[in-house]
């Protein structure tokens, strides 16, 4: 009998070794109290209660009854803000994300096929874009178009779109040496054509690993705009944005700060493990990713 | 090879020059900077005297001329004055290197220290208790926010432990011990997400070249593990981390902005936060061009180190 018990132990070991469902499973919850955050959250995010400022978690001594996660510095429910917030966090990223890997990936495929000049332009301007130093813009620009959620959106997007330049031209560069792409070209198929049916399919691999592994990394950036201000403005609940505002209350009333940073550890690690798997799966050569 | 690096020299030229026009236009996008001197409604000044400010601060020429103007002045190392005390920007970011740079150097040298022995033994003992280790030290790292890091650690060390100071530099009178605490926890905050980064890197390349024919023959000739591991894999292993340790160099200096504002760090980085507060668009220009600078200087220390790390590469 205990053979048998150990065997299933060693089952259930491999299969969280092969697939990735503690990640997945934090994900899925996200996404799901993203979407249904209205009906999830026990109180409103925004509403104040001065009476249970700074309100201990309901299980520690002297807990406010319904703050699970305890009050913040004007007495709102941490634990609906958080689950509010991840309506926001994911609905920056996903915009964010869509715009970045459509202008990168683009720009990438152009640069790539086309050689020459037009590659030499985007490649330079990509390197000149990755020099600048992304926090500073970040400020001036929240200070020329005012702090808003759109602004965030339009900063991430500019934040990502080079990474997926490069490795998107990397592989087209390779990819278009290749025997059928030469051999369709005698056939006489158009250059659009080239890219959009024989090129364009191989490199979606490519932009799904980068992409994956690159949203833990827009959460960070969303997170630390936040912190500094430059952000999604208050009271809108953003995880980052609650980490800044608490941590004034850190020696008294830890919770307020420690959850939203935790909430956005726990997501980010999540990512980079998915992130981690798929590119093993879909793409090993990008392995120092 | 020296046509790799004169090209190379040539584009981080050209990527300043960009740079610089970037800088430029978003500056003059804050809002007119004459506006820092006279309040719109022009408050107790009547207009002619706001049009000669204006022709004294050159603010009356156009655009393209003040640029080059400015990108003149800058290649002599004038970067202009403050917008509030009058003093040159070029004398606050000199007295303010030093800060960022000893941050940016301790942040180095922990990341590495700790990031490529760690990547090393994960790679050995494969599947092992300190795989699993040194991987979750690299995963916080990749994953914990920077200023979550640094306002748990304060929490810790310095408000509930009291161990270790929460703020600033320290006097110029403190004993070595005294400033050297001061360092901890910003150095550890800083360094933590390029350690786990160099883990990644050191890890992947190791596991990657015990995986390859020659150390497969090294160890059919009957050469000794250790052996293999040191003279065959370990060497080969470092190009990575040595290639890309310029540029951590560069992205520690240029992303302790967020450290340097918890820790009340008196570095670059939060100077120029501070100028963009007081919309002090001198100051402004001058620390974003010190940052594009910077990192522009270590990308091409990195692509020179990776010619001579690695004579394999293609000069292409």
């Amino acid at each position: 009998m205990n053979i048998f018990k150990t065997i299933n132990i060693f089952k259930f070991w491999n299969a969280f070794r092969k697939w990735p469902i503690i990640p997945v499973f934090i994900l899925a919850v996200l996404i799901f109290t993203g979407v249904f955050s209205n009906q999830l959250a026990p109180n409103s995010p925004t509403s104040q209660n001065l009476k249970l400022r700074n309100s201990p978690p309901s299980w520690m001594d002297g807990g406010a009854e319904g703050r699970f996660l305890g009050g913040d510095h004007v007495g709102r429910d941490v634990f609906s803000r958080i689950i509010h917030g991840a309506r926001i966090s994911l609905t920056v990223v996903a915009i964010s994300l869509a715009s970045g890997v459509l202008v990168g990936s683009t720009l990438g495929l152009v640069a790539g096929y086309a050689g020459g000049l037009v590659d030499e332009l985007i490649m330079r301007l990509v390197d000149v874009w990755l020099a600048l130093p992304f926090v500073l813009l970040a400020l001036i620009a929240a200070i020329v178009l005012g702090p808003s959620v759109q602004t965030v959106m339009l900063l991430l997007a500019l934040f990502t779109w080079a990474s997926f330049v490069r490795y998107v031209r990397a592989e087209v560069l390779s990819l278009k040496t290749r025997d059928y792409v030469n051999l369709a070209k005698v056939a006489g198929a158009s250059t659009t054509r080239i890219i959009v049916k024989h090129i364009f399919p191989n490199v979606v691999n490519t932009i799904i690993v980068v992409a994956t592994l690159r949203v833990g990394q827009l959460i960070l950036t969303e997170a630390t705009l936040s912190f500094i201000g430059a952000g999604i403005p208050a009271p809108t609940p953003a995880w980052g944005l609650m980490v800044s505002e608490e941590k004034e209350y850190l020696s008294s009333s830890w919770w307020g700060s420690f959850f939203p940073g935790l909430a956005i550890f726990l997501v980010v690690m999540s990512l980079n493990f998915l992130g981690d798997w798929l590119r093993d799966k879909l793409d090993p050569r990008l392995r120092q990713l | 090879m020296t046509r790799f690096l004169f090209r190379r020299l040539y584009f981080a030229i050209f990527s300043m020059f960009a740079a610089t026009i970037i800088v430029f236009c978003m500056s003059r996008l804050i809002g007119d900077p004459l506006l820092l001197y006279a309040q719109a409604g022009g408050y107790g000044m009547p207009p002619e005297q706001k049009e000669y400010l204006r022709a004294y601060l050159g603010l009356d020429k156009p655009l393209i001329v003040q640029y080059f103007v400015w990108i003149w002045n800058a290649l002599q190392g004038d970067l202009g004055k403050s917008l509030l005390d009058r003093t040159p920007v070029s004398t606050m970011i000199w007295e303010k290197l030093p800060a960022t740079a000893y941050l940016a150097l301790t942040a180095w040298l922990f990341a590495i220290l700790t990031g490529v022995p760690l990547g090393i033994i994960s790679s050995i003992k494969r599947g092992g208790i300190t795989d699993y280790l040194a991987r979750g030290f690299a995963l916080f790292g990749q994953a914990l926010p920077t200023f979550w890091i640094a306002i748990v650690a304060i929490l810790i060390f310095a408000v509930q432990l009291g161990w270790l100071p929460a703020f600033g530099m320290g006097e110029s009178t403190d004993t070595f011990w005294e400033k050297t605490k001061h360092f901890i926890l910003p150095t550890i905050t800083l360094g933590w997400g390029g350690s786990a980064t160099y883990t990644r890197l050191t890890r992947s390349a190791m596991l990657e070249i015990m995986d390859s024919e020659f150390v497969k023959l090294a160890r059919a000739k009957g050469v000794s593990t250790n052996s293999v591991i040191w003279k065959h894999a370990f060497r080969n292993a470092l190009i990575p981390p040595i290639t890309y340790s310029a540029l951590f160099l560069a992205g520690f200096i240029t992303g302790a902005t967020v450290v340097e504002l918890v820790f009340s760090w008196p570095g670059i980085g939060r100077l120029a936060i501070q100028a963009v507060t007081n919309n002090d668009f001198a100051l402004l220009t001058g620390t974003v061009l010190f940052f594009s600078a910077a990192y522009l200087f270590f990308t091409f220390l990195a692509d020179v180190s990776y010619g001579f790390a690695d004579p394999r590469i293609r000069y292409d």
